[in-house]
């Protein structure tokens, strides 16, 4: 089925990885065997992917160690992916404890609805994954050239459809698994000495898959108007959910979102995905599996910089893939439907869902949970899960709904958060509360200047102008990445800091506020000093000849400081 | 060597006589002593060696002397045996000394390791000299083992008519001085033979009684001798053309002042340790050394604790001083360079606690009262005894009770191949606090702390030819060298990665934790990737419940490793003698005897076949 003519050269050696991996087991057991090194072999650092977990290293010890000859500081973040980010307050408990024995103490609640533990030894990795799925959770397929984390809007507060999309978000997750019992064997199974010299069981078959996997990543999320809280316009493959009255009635279909890029390299490009039809819930999986196999066997596995989705389609256009997808299908998918998306952001506070139970949004500041001074976050919301009085809703924007929550336990809840120093972060700038960054440094081995650790102080000497301006109340995304990867999907927020070097960052202004339209490049690889000059007049500019509800990026392409990017290839324009 | 006062109840002489030789050999050099040793046992129809009259315990020679058999005399040139026993090379030095002397004298004499000497032997002897030194807790150093059980078991042979003198070498602060030494003399005397001179025991500087000993032992068989045959020709190599000429002009006693070229902290933060890498430039010394050499360093005492014994014994710093070795200087300047104040000895307390008449401390200087003194010694330096028992003295005095400071040694943890002209170690920092006292250890702490950026350390070079790779290339390697143990193992590592040899290397690494205390993880890793160290393994203690040591490692991989000694692996050990050598030696016996489905008394055998064929060598501090 592989359609070699498709490619543009030799196969990466991610390919040649994949292909001798044994479906994913690769020399991952001796790896961990290996205990006079925290790392593991190259080749598994690949193969781990797949399993939810990425070798790293404390890049600020980089330097020290290396003069101690001694290895880097290696260690392990785990992902595990929630499908619709719905997880239970077993479950949080369960992440919140082996955080404190055998991570750094905190969680991240990553942008795609997902927990990441950071700082896992190699010798407590094995534990913590089994653990994981102990409780019901797995961190297969998080990573790695496979289907990511399936997104969902995880607030029931305004559409009676949640429910419905839910089910179909994990029929997806179900559908794009992977089927190979490497996993389970490596991290499930309680005999832990096994070796890659033992018996195998017999080949498996990846069926959506097959043995090399996808070329790269995809990523899958479905939106519930009129939230896009998901950023259904990043995903390789986007699902904005179509309702008639209370009944889920299908999906428009939006393809070839992606964010990441390279620096210097303009035939890579952040991609608002396009909308190509729409399909009936019925038919949703069916069309999930064509289109990932379109994927499978046209995406390019010569350059792993121009394998996602979104190259695919753009090498060959809208309709071949209209084209091919009918034609695999055996019928024709539908015209899309009309929708209307309010913002990409999360809505904070108490809301009483259309089902009657209350739902709490809480802004967790670029999704770490930690204790810190008065701020006990970590140790608040674990109080809260051992309650047991409401479920852990992750939100595509790094934050946390306590959901599900019946009215006569709201006041409890919200004792706690009183009492933690939850409530008191919950008032600050609008624009704090619609930031956000990627993890970065010290762990990200590709970040090139810091996000998460930087981008509160940063939000501070902006909110001082933004107060100065009278705009506190108003809504602006503000994303920060340390690298052009774009793991805050930087591309989609009105104001962007993108990592250049230590300290210095690209500016991008323009995005649509509703997360339909990419900003563009305003200023490169300036410091904090001249990021506030940059900002500062814009900002007093904006406050003074704002229209009624005029978003701030539509507001900076209307006075003309950035041209609108209509389409990923002409982001660099 | 400190030799302290006669008097008529430490020796046979009035007193009148015991002044006159107080007086003399206060003034005399170490040479001279020598020399006069040598002269008084020569002088004919003289009974008793002047050595066999200075009493032990104080002076480090023997009781009684012994008379020179006349029938020995009249029997013609003896052929001579210098058997030697040693662990880190004093021994074998001194060996080669007595037979250049000896050869000098016109005697024959052949030099025997006696980890390659067929105890059986021993009966076709006619004239042994012994010189051996003691190690771990009383114990032989490792290639004398054999020999020594040999001598107590039941195959020990009459030794009727072998004449015998024994060099005992030691350090007094142990408990069991010498005990080896001893052991010998005692026991070849219960065998039959007959000791021809009375045996010298020698404290870590046993340089001056060493030669005490050649000189008078010499001259004893020259004199049985008589006139030496014309045209004899001598016999015996000497051993020490074998080792490598060393060109210098440096060594213990004349030491290189080398400047310090990088000092690194090993240890990661969160470490309990602080275990620095040192490196040193050789440039311009003509020192060279080979892997398993260690380096002799003369370190400083810490300005804070000479002022504290200032302050203790209410000297002035600033007075001058002269040594009875003839050393002048001001007193703060010889208590910073040349004296062991940070530790106590017990011939400093029983200097100390006769010079002031100190009954209690006297009381301490008998042997049922050992663990008393120990305990005493134990955690204290010169200030506390200076304030326990305060007493008034001239500077001088001071410095008369005062042990002068022995140099420190460090593995050599570089090959010159790799370096030249260098020399890393790999140094771990003693401290500790005892009676309400942070303490340091001198040469540690003057690494650690003392010694600026561009300041210049005396060191040399003490061989050690008991550690040495294999002389065949393609011969494989075990190492087992936790903590600082570990450094001759990257001399190793170096020195055959710079020669291509082939044979396989296997490494056992131990520290507390992994992720702050793996040193030179990252070259260990490297040569592992390149090959060049086939197996890399560690234990640390500390990560897990339960304590994991090197010999748990070894056990592990028991059958791979009884598999790689089958093939002609050399097995090293190097590092901390009190625990973990023992529990590294009762691993490797019991992996021979698991593995080889031996007896123990065969598996023991075996692991001695090793040593024998310079196999299992080890070298433990
Ligand atoms: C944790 C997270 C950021 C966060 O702070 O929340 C994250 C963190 C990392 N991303 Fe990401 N990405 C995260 C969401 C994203 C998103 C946003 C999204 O998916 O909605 C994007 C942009 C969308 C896209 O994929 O185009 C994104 C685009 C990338 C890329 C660029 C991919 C590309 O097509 O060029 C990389 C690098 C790569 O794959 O080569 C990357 C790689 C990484 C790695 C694994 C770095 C690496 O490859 O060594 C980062 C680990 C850092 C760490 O210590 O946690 N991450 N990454 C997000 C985890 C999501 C999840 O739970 O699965
Ligand atoms: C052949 C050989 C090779 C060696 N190689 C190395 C090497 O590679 N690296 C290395 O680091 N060392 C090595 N050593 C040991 C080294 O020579 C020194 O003995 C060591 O560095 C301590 O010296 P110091 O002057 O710092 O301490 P000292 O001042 O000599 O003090 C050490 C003494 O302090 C006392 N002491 C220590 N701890 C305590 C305590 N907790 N309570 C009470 N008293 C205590 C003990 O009496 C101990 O003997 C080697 C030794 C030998 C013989
Ligand atoms: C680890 C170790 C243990 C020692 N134990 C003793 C001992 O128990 N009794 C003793 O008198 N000397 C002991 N010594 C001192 C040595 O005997 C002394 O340093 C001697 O000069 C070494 O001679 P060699 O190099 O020939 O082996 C010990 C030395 C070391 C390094
Ligand atoms: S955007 Fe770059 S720096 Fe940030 S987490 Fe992703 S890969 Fe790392």
């Amino acid at each position: 089925m592989a359609a070699n003519d498709n490619q543009h050269g030799p196969p990466s050696d991610m390919e040649r990885i994949k292909e001798t991996s044994n479906y994913l087991r690769g020399t991952i057991v001796e790896s961990l065997n290996d205990a006079v090194t925290g790392a593991i072999a190259a080749d598994d650092q690949q193969l781990t992917k797949f399993h939810g977990t990425y070798q790293q290293d404390d890049r600020d010890a980089r330097l020290r160690r290396q003069h101690k000859k001694l290895e880097p500081a290696f260690t392990f973040m785990v992902r595990v992916g929630i499908p619709g980010g719905l997880a239970t307050a077993d479950q949080w408990i369960v992440m919140d404890d082996l955080s404190v024995k055998y991570a750094n103490n905190t969680l991240k609640l990553t942008t795609r609805q997902a927990f990441q533990l950071h700082g896992v030894l190699k010798s407590n990795l094995w534990a913590a994954i089994h653990e994981i799925n102990a409780a019901l959770m797995t961190s297969i397929a998080a990573c790695g050239d496979v289907c990511r984390n399936t997104m969902a809007t995880p607030n029931p507060d305004a559409s009676t459809i949640h429910q419905q999309v839910y089910e179909a978000t994990m029929d997806i997750a179900r559908l794009v698994r992977p089927q190979t019992n490497a996993y389970h064997e490596i991290w499930v199974d309680d005999k832990k000495v096994l070796t890659s010299k033992d018996e195998r069981p017999p080949e498996e078959v990846e069926p959506l898959y097959l043995k090399h996997y996808l070329p790269r990543k995809f990523k899958i999320g479905l939106a519930i108007p009129p939230h896009n809280d998901i950023d259904v316009f990043s995903q390789d493959l986007g699902m904005i959910a179509i309702a008639e009255g209370d009944r889920l009635v299908g999906f428009n279909l939006v393809c070839g979102g992606g964010m990441g890029m390279s620096h210097g390299k303009p035939e890579t490009y952040p991609n608002a995905g396009t909308v190509i039809g729409f399909c009936t819930a019925d038919q949703l999986c069916q069309v999930t599996e064509q289109l990932v196999t379109i994927q499978r066997d046209f995406g390019d596995r010569s350059n792993r910089q121009h394998a996602r989705f979104k190259y695919t389609i753009d090498d060959r256009g809208i309709d071949w893939l209209i084209g091919e997808l009918n034609s695999r299908l055996g019928w024709q998918i539908e015209s899309a439907r009309p929708y209307a998306f309010e913002s990409n952001g999360d809505s904070y506070g108490w809301l009483k869902g259309i089902d009657g139970a209350w739902y709490m949004t809480l802004f967790i500041e670029n999704g770490r949970v930690r204790d810190a001074g008065d701020l006990r976050m970590k140790t608040g919301l674990r109080k809260i899960a051992e309650l047991g009085l409401c479920d852990f809703r992750l939100t595509g924007n790094q934050n946390l709904i306590l959901g599900k929550v019946a009215s006569s336990n709201k006041k409890k809840l919200q004792k706690l958060l009183d009492e933690y120093g939850i409530t008191a972060v919950q008032s600050t700038s609008a624009a704090r509360l619609n930031s956000m960054a990627c993890a970065s440094l010290p762990y990200c081995g590709l970040a090139m200047a810091e996000s998460e650790r930087y981008l509160p102080d940063l939000m501070t000497r902006i909110e001082t102008m933004i107060k100065e301006a009278g705009i506190w109340e108003v809504p602006i995304t503000i994303r920060m990445t340390g690298c052009p990867n774009g793991c805050a999907r930087p591309y989609l927020a009105e104001i962007a800091f993108v990592g250049k070097s230590p300290g210095h960052y690209n500016v991008y202004l323009g995005a649509g506020f509703t997360g339909d339209r990419l900003n563009k490049l305003y200023r490169e690889g300036i410091d904090e000093e001249t990021i506030l000059q940059e900002l500062e007049p814009l900002i007093k500019h904006f406050a003074a000849e704002r229209l009624n509800g005029e978003h701030f990026g539509d507001f900076v392409i209307r006075a003309g400081y950035v041209k609108p990017t209509t389409a990923g290839l002409n982001f660099h324009d | 060597m400190q030799i302290s006062a006669l008097d008529t109840t430490t020796s046979p002489l009035t007193a009148e006589q015991a002044a006159l030789l107080n007086q003399l050999v206060a003034s005399l050099s170490p040479t001279q002593v020598a020399w006069l040793g040598g002269y008084l046992s020569g002088v004919a129809g003289y009974t008793q060696s002047l050595l066999g009259l200075l009493q032990p315990g104080q002076n480090g020679m023997a009781t009684a002397g012994t008379l020179p058999s006349p029938s020995a005399a009249a029997s013609g040139a003896p052929e001579v045996t210098i058997l030697f026993g040693s662990q880190t090379g004093n021994g074998e030095k001194v060996a080669k000394k007595l037979q250049s002397a000896a050869l000098a004298k016109g005697l024959q004499a052949t030099i025997q390791d006696m980890g390659s000497y067929r105890p059986t032997m021993l009966k076709q002897a006619t004239c042994l000299l012994i010189i051996v030194s003691t190690h771990g807790e009383g114990d032989p150093p490792d290639r004398v083992r054999e020999l020594h059980s040999f001598l107590y078991g039941k195959r020990a042979p009459k030794l009727d008519g072998v004449d015998y003198s024994v060099l005992a070498l030691g350090d007094r602060t142990y408990r069991h001085y010498c005990k080896i030494g001893k052991d010998f003399d005692a026991r070849l005397e219960e065998l039959g033979a007959k000791r021809i001179h009375d045996r010298i025991d020698c404290d870590v500087d046993y340089e001056d009684a060493a030669q005490l000993w050649i000189d008078g032992v010499t001259a004893l068989l020259a004199r049985k001798a008589g006139p030496a045959p014309a045209g004899a020709a001598p016999q015996g190599f000497a051993l020490g053309a074998m080792a490598a000429a060393t060109t210098s002009e440096y060594d213990r006693k004349n030491p290189f002042m080398a400047g310090l070229l990088e000092r690194i902290v090993l240890t990661d933060e969160g470490s309990e340790k602080e275990t620095l890498h040192v490196e040193i430039s050789l440039e311009g010394s003509g020192l060279t050394y080979q892997p398993g050499d260690s380096l002799g360093v003369f370190p400083t005492n810490s300005p804070e604790l000479v002022d504290a014994v200032l302050t203790a014994s209410r000297l002035d710093g600033d007075a001058t001083v002269t040594t009875h070795e003839g050393e002048g200087g001001n007193l703060r300047e010889l208590l910073t360079q040349r004296y062991e104040i940070a530790q106590l000895t017990p011939d400093v307390i029983e200097k100390y606690a006769n010079f002031g008449s100190i009954s209690e401390l006297q009381a301490l200087m008998s042997e049922d009262r050992f663990d008393d003194l120990q305990s005493y010694l134990h955690g204290r330096d010169l200030v506390d005894l200076l304030q326990d028992y305060p007493l008034d003295m001239y500077p001088n005095d001071l410095v008369d009770i005062l042990r002068k400071m022995t140099p420190r040694l460090y593995s050599l943890a570089s090959s010159l191949e790799a370096c030249p002209e260098e020399a890393h170690l790999c140094i771990a920092p003693v401290s500790y606090a005892t009676y309400g006292r942070d303490r340091f250890g001198v040469c540690s702490s003057y690494f650690a702390r003392r010694l600026e950026d561009d300041g210049k350390i005396p060191v040399y070079i003490h061989e050690n030819n008991y550690f040495r790779l294999p002389e065949d290339p393609r011969a494989d390697m075990i190492m087992v060298g936790p903590g600082t143990g570990v450094a001759p193992f990257r001399a190793f590592m170096q020195h055959r990665e710079m020669l291509g040899h082939e044979g396989r290397n296997w490494l056992f690494f131990g520290e507390q934790h992994f992720r702050t205390d793996f040193l030179y993880q990252a070259e260990w890793l490297q040569w592992r990737a390149s090959g060049l160290l086939t197996h890399l393994d560690a234990a640390f203690s500390r990560d897990q419940d339960h304590k994991i040591y090197v010999q748990h490692r070894l056990k592990e991989r028991a059958g791979e490793l009884y598999e790689w000694l089958q093939n002609g692996a050399h097995f090293y050990v190097c590092g901390d003698e009190s625990r973990m050598a023992h529990d590294v030696h009762a691993a490797l016996v019991e992996i021979v005897m698991e593995q080889g489905r031996l007896s123990a008394e065969a598996a023991e055998d075996y692991v001695n076949d090793l040593r024998r064929s310079n196999r299992y060598q080890r070298d433990v501090y």
